[in-house]
């Protein structure tokens, strides 16, 4: 029973934290229409530069300041607005497919950075000699576990709290025409470059609460957590959920995580030895049939946009395709 | 002139080697409804482009209300007095009627990041003004019944209407039509061109590029015609239906009639 609990946690821990990852992403992708390809380079600058703000002191290597956690934290996520701040100014006057292909090449550039650079980032190895917040005076376990969950749903409400504000106001309604059409946006006077590149890096902020997060709860981040992959299951959540809905979000980020660690096991479990070997490229390609299976037959996700109709001073919301009410 | 509100010099446009608008050089009256006419690719909707900056023109000169805005942003001229809508309708297909209609003014607070945290008394102050205005605007174009569709989802001349509310939402002194009775059906185009004309009445200028010959005849004066990216005339309906040139050029069909 406990271990079912503690699984739970543990499960839903992460889950919640990708969710972050998935809201930011809906800014970008479901708001705005800004086609970002390399998440986990976000993500991962958020996780190395928490763990880097945050962590104890290491040999032959940057870092270790030891700042208390929220600031750590905090530095994270500037980290990782400053990165998307120098890609959007380079990259953001790319269209849909060219700007994917452009952030995937910085996520692969990071990856490959974070691997090399030791005295930064201890290569190869990752970065170690994180101590997690609390984590002596709770003495570890489901406890602590525990208490890090609540914080990390805190903060997911938060940002999901923050980011509906935001999309019921006349921003979010400015990201919604510069995604619909640029050009007939331009022509009633406004100016998509600035308001792209603010929503990016707000999205690639909250990617990079997530990191910091996910390099908190594992008190360690390596090369191999900012694979592609992590960007590819993020899309999938988003798509899954429903791009344009931050409910679908957070539901598409723990419905696919329940699905790949749901896979992963019963590969192992029931898998002939052959096919383990490869379960990696297993799930891999189950992601692919996920990804591609909903884009053909239902492209709106499990959780449709909702269109903004504000009638006599309420905002409401109703479905976009659906009947009306 | 004084009365001159929008005033091209010289505009020449090319794409590649060919040259779609060619010296170009007219004064609009100001209070005027001016008719543009012209066949098919005779560079009429790329004169509309370079007037509202989409397009850089190769050669020449804009000034608008006295003042040079050659080569501005289509955001400034927008910002500036200039509206257009688009000859093929633009309309943000998946946001509601009215959310394409609250979008166009400007200097909205709630348009920046900080804007619903930090000002957000201030923007719903302006969020209240804005939508009584767009709801305001929408049933002066008879929309209103739809506020709350998704505009991807009204008719082809429904669109039409709404980039015309779209347009006016910003308050331009001088608003350029790209075709605007193309594909609307007679009743609707009434409605359109009583609906021009009140506004002109309340001092805005238009530009109207149409090929509808009854509307320009009827309700536009001055008429230019354009032919192969140059001005061929300048003059009042009554003129343009006795010229020999525009009537072999464009007008053959009509004048038989
Ligand atoms: N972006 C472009 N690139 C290349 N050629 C263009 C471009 N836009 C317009 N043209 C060319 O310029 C010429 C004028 O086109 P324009 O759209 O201005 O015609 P128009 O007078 O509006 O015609 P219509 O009545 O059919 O709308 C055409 O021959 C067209 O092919
Ligand atoms: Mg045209």
């Amino acid at each position: 029973m406990i271990g079912v609990i503690s699984y739970l946690v543990f499960f839903s821990t992460v889950a919640a934290i990708l969710a972050i990852a998935v809201l930011g992403l809906n800014l970008q992708w479901g708001n705005t229409g800004l086609f970002n390809g390399g998440v986990v380079a976000f993500f991962g600058a958020g996780a190395y530069a928490t763990l880097i703000f945050g962590g104890t002191p290491q040999e032959g290597q940057l870092g270790g300041f030891a700042l208390p956690y929220p600031l750590a934290l905090l530095g994270g996520m500037f980290v990782a607005g400053v990165m998307a701040w120098i890609v959007g100014i380079l990259t953001l006057r790319l269209r849909h497919d060219y700007l994917a292909i452009a952030t995937f090449g910085v996520a692969v550039a990071f990856e490959n950075l974070m691997r090399n650079a030791e005295a930064l980032a201890g290569g190869a190895q990752g970065l170690r000699g994180f101590e997690r917040p609390l984590f002596d005076a709770l003495g570890g376990g489901l406890a602590y576990n525990s208490l890090f969950l609540i914080c990390v749903l805190v903060l997911l409400l938060a940002v999901y709290v923050f980011l509906e504000r935001l999309i019921r106001s006349p921003f979010g309604r400015l990201l919604r025409a510069i995604r619909e059409d640029e050009t007939a946006a331009r022509s009633l006077g406004k100016n998509p470059a600035r308001i792209r590149l603010t929503s990016f890096i707000t999205g690639s902020v909250i990617m990079g609460m997530s990191g910091g997060l996910y390099g908190t709860f594992y008190a360690f981040i390596s090369p191999q957590d900012v694979l592609p992959i992590l960007t590819f299951q993020i899309w999938a959540m988003l798509i899954v959920g429903g791009a344009g809905n931050n409910r679908g979000a957070v539901a598409g980020a723990f419905l696919i995580w329940g699905a790949w660690t749901a896979s992963g096991w019963a590969l192992s479990r029931f898998a002939p030895q052959e096919v383990q070997l490869y379960t990696g490229s297993v799930q891999f390609i189950l992601i692919g049939f996920v990804i591609v299976g909903m884009l053909l037959w239902r492209p709106q996700g499990l959780f449709e946009e909702k269109l903004v109709v504000s009638q006599q001073g309420r905002t409401a919301t109703k479905e976009l395709q659906g009947d009306r009410r | 002139m004084d009365d001159t509100i929008l005033s091209l010099r010289g505009i020449t446009r090319d794409f590649g080697p060919f040259r779609a608008v060619d010296d170009v050089s007219l004064d609009i009256e100001r209070g005027s409804i001016t008719g543009l006419i012209g066949p098919n690719g005779a560079g009429k909707t790329t004169l509309f482009n370079v007037l509202t900056g989409a397009l850089e023109p190769t050669a020449g000169s804009v000034m608008l209300n006295g003042r040079d805005v050659t080569g501005l942003a289509p955001d400034h001229l927008f910002s500036a007095g200039l509206g257009r809508t688009f000859q093929i309708p633009r309309p943000f297909a998946r946001m509601s009627v009215l959310e394409n209609v609250m979008l166009a003014p400007g200097g909205q607070v709630g348009e920046r990041l900080h804007g619903p945290f930090l000002q957000s008394a201030s923007m719903h102050r302006q969020e209240t003004t804005i939508r009584d205005r767009a709801i305001e605007v929408l049933d002066f174009v008879t929309l209103l019944p739809l506020a709350d569709q998704a505009a991807g989802q009204i008719s082809g001349g429904q669109m039409k209407l709404l980039e015309l509310a779209r347009v006016l939402m910003g308050d331009p002194q001088v608003i350029l039509l790209d075709e605007p009775a193309a594909g609307v059906n007679p009743t609707l185009t009434k409605l359109l061109i009583s609906k021009i004309e009140e506004l002109n009445r309340q001092g805005r200028t238009f530009v109207i590029i149409e090929h509808d010959m009854d509307f320009v005849m009827q309700h536009c004066t001055p008429v230019i015609a354009l032919a192969e990216g140059r001005v061929v005339f300048r003059g009042t309906p009554e003129e343009a239906q006795k010229d020999p040139l525009l009537l072999e050029a464009y007008l053959g069909a009509v004048a038989v009639d």
